[in-house]
């Protein structure tokens, strides 16, 4: 396919229909909005579904409903109306039902404002919703990424029956770049044998999608099993590292910097620079957030002598850097919150404190 | 020996968990009979609400779903729209219905929403253990109205049937009640018109059920059928609201 110049929110939705995604409630907010508007033109095309919601609670159930019905389906929001998407989220877990939730972060807490950030971790890799449950969640740093990683993450969904947040941001959902659109996906929702409404010959007894348990040792068998799941994906990424995290001239490297999605970009360029200044600075960008990929984390700090976390918040994914770091080396941090987008020379200047203590 | 009556496969044979004399059992039935009598139950999906009909599914042989409170016509929305060859129908009481779920039934009736919803309107939170609901009368003791719901600080009970009927989409909008056998057989009817027209496409077709609660009322059930009849009925008016298609005199 030919390269073609598209932003992130607008890949993200080409990606989905090519992913066999049929199925799209949502509700506007910046900025995120170009998806919904890109998708309520794209799916009568297909002939697919999109239904502007009443509510982000709405729309999370209305996925709810199509997830457990057999479709490849999604919804997307910005921070604020994700929080409202959290009932629904851990009700879709509880129930072991696949979907793709995008969240297009932008500044918090409370309405903040529009400008990118990714003061959304904690939330996105701890649950957000209540109870005891995990969402996979993916952190494309490219519109390129929006694009394949939105093939992956209905791959995953269905394989782990279990829902997988898209974390992105302002800038990359915004942002033009050139995309080559990946090769489409067939999908057949009677693959799904115990989705609602299925029909098949080979159906013996009525399906159920739910997620009460009223019997504690009901529950708790449940959780245990659900457990046992969130076991497996972690083992799958751990067994395919290249899935979950990059890594970026980290063998020789004295010091690590690490952040995600954007911020993996312009840590590159910071990357190349220290390198031209004799600093011997490597990367780690994880593309996965949750399973973290700490066993690499565990690994480099046998070797680095010091990591330096970025992120557009006032730091949280740096507990979970230190967590795998075990205390073996420093973990520094630096973030530009409130929407702000750190520049190369701001983060240089941290690695030159880091470097070259006065 | 001739039968003159048996019970409808659509209905499981679980034991129930509603208390004696509640409502809920004959509505299921009535629902049941209806599927099964329009030949649409192996591709009927129910959706559950919170409340004491939370366990609906138990009672009913065909696929169903459990929503969060409120939820269930933006639940049915998304499995209808997935799978528009069945029917689907939303179970829900006063409290999930025409409180915590305002938008999402307002909303599901006013995109026309090719469902069916079932709403109990019994006046009270039942599984909670009897608080005041929208639909609780003026002047009601409940949990959380001990000394009467006051109209100037609480409100006065909320008519949804009316408020749906003012919208342009739905097709049928219908009050009824189950405080006697004649109004069982029209209840009956009403759902039977509500799932022929969800099974001819003909739109979003809203039952409301006035029933009682024994439990939370603190009545007999013959005393709380009585108690309706002479205190429900009369601020919510049976009748039906809209009905585009004439079913009703077909």
């Amino acid at each position: 396919m030919a390269k073609v110049l598209m932003k992130g929110n607008e890949a993200l939705g080409e990606a989905a229909i090519l992913a066999g995604c049929r199925y799209y409630f949502g509700y506007p907010i910046t900025p995120q909005s170009e998806l919904p508007a890109y998708l309520a033109k794209r799916l009568p095309q297909v002939d697919g579904v999109f239904v502007q919601a009443e509510s982000e609670v709405a729309a999370i159930n209305m996925v709810y409903g199509a997830a457990s019905a057999g479709a490849r389906v999604m919804t997307s929001s910005s921070s604020p109306g994700i929080s409202l998407k959290q009932e629904g989220i851990s009700y879709i877990a509880g129930a072991e039902l696949p979907c793709l939730i995008v969240n297009v972060m932008r500044g918090g807490p409370g309405l903040g404002n529009i400008n990118p950030s990714q003061s959304d971790y904690w939330q996105a890799t701890r649950g957000g919703g209540h109870g005891d449950y995990r969402t996979l969640v993916m952190a494309p740093n490219s519109v390129q990424e929006m694009a394949d990683f939105t093939l992956a993450a209905f791959e995953y969904a269905d394989r782990f029956k279990n829902p997988v947040l898209m974390l992105s941001d302002g800038v990359l959902g915004q942002m033009m770049e050139p995309v080559v659109m990946p090769a489409p996906k067939d999908y057949d929702m009677d693959s799904k044998k115990w989705s609602l409404g299925y029909t098949g010959k080979d159906k013996t007894a009525r399906n159920l999608c739910t997620s009460i348990f009223m019997g504690q040792e009901e529950l708790e068998e449940h959780n245990w099993s659900l457990y046992q799941k969130y076991q497996v994906i972690t083992d799958f990424f751990k067994a395919n590292k290249d899935l979950a995290v990059e890594e970026y001239l980290c063998d020789d490297a004295e010091v690590v910097l690490v952040g995600y999605g954007i911020i993996s970009r312009i840590l590159k360029t910071v990357v190349e620079k220290c390198r031209k200044r004799g600093i011997k600075a490597g990367l780690v960008r994880p593309k996965v957030l949750w399973p973290f990929p700490s066993d690499v984390f565990a690994k480099l700090a046998d070797k680095a002598s010091k990591f330096l976390v970025v992120e557009m918040s006032y730091g949280q994914m740096v507990e979970d850097v230190k967590l795998a770091v075990e205390g073996k080396k420093p973990v520094y941090f630096f973030g530009r919150t409130g929407g702000a987008v750190p520049s190369d020379f701001e983060i240089l200047n941290e690695v030159d404190k880091i470097v070259r203590p006065d | 020996m001739k039968q003159v009556f048996g019970k409808t496969n659509v209905l499981s044979a679980n034991p129930t968990h509603y208390c004696p004399g509640c409502d809920h059992g004959v509505v299921h039935r009535l629902i049941a009979e209806s599927l099964e009598e329009l030949e649409v139950a192996d591709r009927s999906i129910g959706v559950a609400p919170v409340g004491c009909s939370v366990f609906a599914y138990d009672y009913f042989n065909i696929d169903f779903n459990q929503a969060a409170h409120g939820r269930a016509p933006a639940v049915a929305t998304g499995i209808k729209r997935t799978r528009p060859d069945s029917i689907v129908f939303t179970y829900q009481g006063d409290g999930d219905l025409a409180a915590i779920g305002t938008a999402e039934i307002i909303h599901a009736a006013n995109r026309g929403e090719n469902i069916t919803v079932v709403f109990i309107n019994n006046g009270i939170y039942g599984m909670t253990g009897g608080q005041m609901a929208p639909t609780t009368l003026v002047g009601m003791k409940t949990q959380t109205s001990p000394y009467g719901r006051d109209a100037a600080t609480m409100g006065s009970p909320i008519r949804v049937s009316e408020i749906i009927a003012t919208l342009e989409s739905p097709a049928y909008v219908t009050r009824v009640t189950v405080n006697t056998i004649a109004n069982q057989i029209k209840t009956k009817k009403a759902i039977k018109n509500a799932f022929t027209l969800q099974k001819e496409k003909k739109g979003f077709s809203f039952v409301e059920i006035v029933c009682i609660c024994p439990t939370n009322w603190g009545k007999k059930p013959t005393d709380a059928h009585k108690w309706l009849t002479e205190n429900m009925l009369p601020v919510f008016p049976l009748g039906t609201f809209k009905d585009i298609h004439g079913i009703e005199k077909a």
